[in-house]
């Protein structure tokens, strides 16, 4: 627990003697307090057969008690409420960090099985039981996903540039509030969109690539109009002054000037709405279906897409059932690392592209 | 969103030259803009022109053969059922952390420690189902069995515990994990924005940090948590493979939590039941859609409502 404690303030309670010097722990008791609550509570576990988990849940109780207790009896009522929220808070944060060790630790553990060549080499084309691979879900993946961003990019970027450089009144209030309340539709719902507009269009039972791209894009859009508005707001007012001032038109300062000023910006942005988007799996899984073979053609039949492949392989596994398993995890594993290396090229971009300062 | 900064136009010259390019350029944003707003409203339109056949067909002819009625209100009950449990668990959880990463953490590793809290949101949803399926489920198999022996006069509890662990309870939990970076994400930017005069007035009259961020912090950020709490709820609403994956559901209305029975929720029934329905019975899978995009679209725009009342940040990334 954090002894660093910032106040070095000498504050006397009004009912109190006002020359009174306060009275506080020593600088690292609290620390010590807390330890020794951890080692009774490893104690009380092992009464009880011991385990890590007891452990931790009896340690961080008694070492919150005992903080508290030793605060409350040294420092009164209102020094030791603040340690044991100090407490409190902290515990927060080391519990949502349980679920993320944990996942990423479980996916790491049963995925690694499969990541061979094998695995981004071959497809399922007539596998049953051992071997195949992602090849097909993986390119499938990879096209619907560019294909998605090839239709929201240019929607989503030209809306924020009318809403920074053009926008007024009414329109521009109402695009902005249904931009946000376009972030909130469930995916599952975008893909019935799509669904149900191709199926106006063509007919029933039709499934294509390209209706997972335009479900993709209904969630993306949003996304990557919200990042580029408020990276487009950043760019000095200045700078476009400067060009009107040349006598520039207004369209070739957006062009020359403002995006290119905002271009790490908007990668970034652009980047982050990819993620968002690439791992997303029931709107695919109603629009595009699966196949087992490698189909490249976005505009003709079903493909097969890494989150579908994985979610597939893991609920209807066949008669070499771990197999199956395996080659779900590895799948798992793949969509993981495939967001985070855009989180991290996000980063990059953001790092390595970002305006030149040259004052 | 309020710092409009309309650039301004070059002074009026008697012979204001209206260039092609600027007329296309300009059309074109503006054309998107508009667009965005057909897509909305297109969404609406297809999903109710395709959920109609189902709104007028028979009642015997809806799956399960008494009407549509009751074939979504079990639907919607296990939806709302799972999205408010998430909610519960994960408010507290998320303030906690979002208090932590904006007054208690060490300056140094304080952005660090967003960034960790933001991978939460990165890992996509089908990958919690499994861990969930895998881990959560087993894991929590003893806390149903003493929750069915302790509690079950609690009608949430009444049991028979599930041997499995794939319950309304278990789902309530992993959805509440996905939701914990939003609502943080947002509680973390309101908190963060807490005027520096009030917090620093409050800790020279001597207040301790915890009675600094009770005065001065949360008074501040409270509309701000309840935005990102009605956002979280409307993804947790809206959340489908992890619940598919996980939910052994389908068992009609019932709120008991921990047994083997739940119902299911909109979403994973729709993702679940899709690939294999025929005739009507998409129709139908299409109206209950329309339900679930019905309920996130009230709960996303109060949310939005709340959050604009306060201008300075967005909510969305």
């Amino acid at each position: 627990m954090s002894t660093a404690t910032q106040s070095t303030l000498q504050a006397s309670s009004p009912d109190q003697d006002p020359v009174r010097v306060e009275q506080r722990l020593p600088r690292f008791a609290p620390l010590g307090l807390f330890l020794a609550g951890i080692a009774l509570g490893a104690g009380l576990s092992a009464l009880t057969g011991f385990s890590v988990t007891s452990t931790i849940i009896y340690g961080v109780i008694l070492g919150t008690l005992a903080v508290y207790v030793a605060s409350r009896a040294v420092e009164g009522r209102r020094k030791a409420t603040d340690r044991l929220v100090t407490s409190l808070v902290t515990t927060a944060f080391g519990i949502a960090m349980i679920p993320l060790v944990s996942l990423v630790y479980t996916v790491l553990d049963r995925g690694l099985a499969r990541l061979d060549a094998d695995f981004f080499q071959a497809s399922m084309f007539r596998v049953v039981g051992e071997g195949g691979g992602a090849y097909h879900a993986i390119l499938g993946t990879l096209i619907i996903t560019a294909l998605a961003t090839a239709i929201s990019v240019p929607i989503g970027l030209m809306t924020a540039i009318y809403l920074v450089e053009y926008g007024t009144g009414r329109l521009k209030k109402s695009i902005t509030f249904f931009v946000d309340v376009m972030t909130g539709i469930p995916s599952i719902v975008a893909g019935l969109f799509s669904f149900a507009l191709f199926t106006l269009l063509f007919g029933n039972q039709v499934r294509l690539g390209v209706m997972g791209a335009v479900a993709l894009s209904v969630l993306m859009i949003p996304v990557v109009v919200r990042s580029c508005e408020e990276v487009l707001k950043l760019v000095p007012n200045e700078l476009r002054e400067a060009a009107y001032a040349l006598g520039v038109p207004k369209w070739r300062t957006v062009v020359k000037v403002v995006l290119p000023t905002a271009i790490a910006g908007l990668g970034t942005g652009i980047t982050l709405s990819i993620a968002r988007v690439i791992g997303e799996t029931a709107p695919l899984l109603i629009t595009v279906g699966l196949i087992t073979g490698t189909n490249f053609n976005p505009f003709d039949g079903r493909m097969a897409t890494l989150p579908v492949f994985a979610y597939y392989q893991l609920t209807q596994p066949g008669t070499a059932t771990q197999a199956f398993l395996d080659r779900a995890w590895t799948a798992a594993l793949l969509l993981i690392i495939l967001v985070m290396a855009l989180n991290i090229v996000a980063r990059l971009i953001s790092r390595f592209f970002a305006p030149k300062t040259g004052r | 969103m309020t710092a409009t900064k309309a650039p301004i136009e070059p002074p009026p010259t008697p012979r204001a030259v209206r260039r092609p390019g600027d007329r296309i350029f300009a059309g074109s944003a503006k054309g998107s803009g508009i667009f965005i707003l057909l897509v909305l409203a297109g969404v609406a339109a297809f999903l109710i022109s395709e959920a109609l056949p189902a709104l007028t067909a028979p009642s015997e002819d809806i799956p399960g053969g008494e009407g549509l009625a009751s074939y979504i209100g079990p639907l919607v009950l296990g939806t709302l059922l799972g999205a408010v449990l998430a909610l519960l668990v994960a408010t507290p959880l998320a303030v906690g952390i979002a208090l932590y990463i904006t007054y208690y953490a060490p300056r140094r590793i304080a952005a660090v420690l967003g960034y960790v809290i933001d991978l939460l949101a990165a890992i996509p949803s089908v990958v919690y189902g499994f861990w969930g399926l895998a881990v959560v489920a087993p894991t929590l198999v003893p806390f149903h069995v003493w929750a069915a022996d302790h509690l079950s006069w609690i009608p949430f509890f009444a049991g028979p515990a599930s041997t499995s662990g794939r319950t309304m309870f278990t789902v309530g939990l992993v959805l509440a994990i996905m939701i914990l970076p939003i609502i943080s994400a947002i509680s973390r930017e309101v908190f963060s924005q807490a005027p520096a005069l009030h917090r620093e007035a409050a800790l020279a009259l001597g207040a301790t940090r915890w009675e600094m961020i009770q005065m001065a912090v949360l008074p501040y950020g409270k509309s701000g948590v309840i935005a990102g709490a009605m956002l979280g709820l409307g993804r947790a609403l809206g959340e489908t493979m992890a619940v598919a994956i996980i939910l052994s559901g389908g068992a009609g209305a019932t709120v008991n939590l921990i047994s083997n029975s739940n119902p299911s929720t909109i979403a994973s029934n729709i993702a679940l039941s899709f690939p294999e329905a025929t005739g009507v019975g998409v129709n139908t899978l299409i109206a209950s859609g329309l339900v679930l995009f019905l309920i996130t679209l009230v709960v996303n725009m109060l949310a939005r409502w709340v959050v604009n009342r306060r201008a300075d940040f967005s909510g969305a990334n």
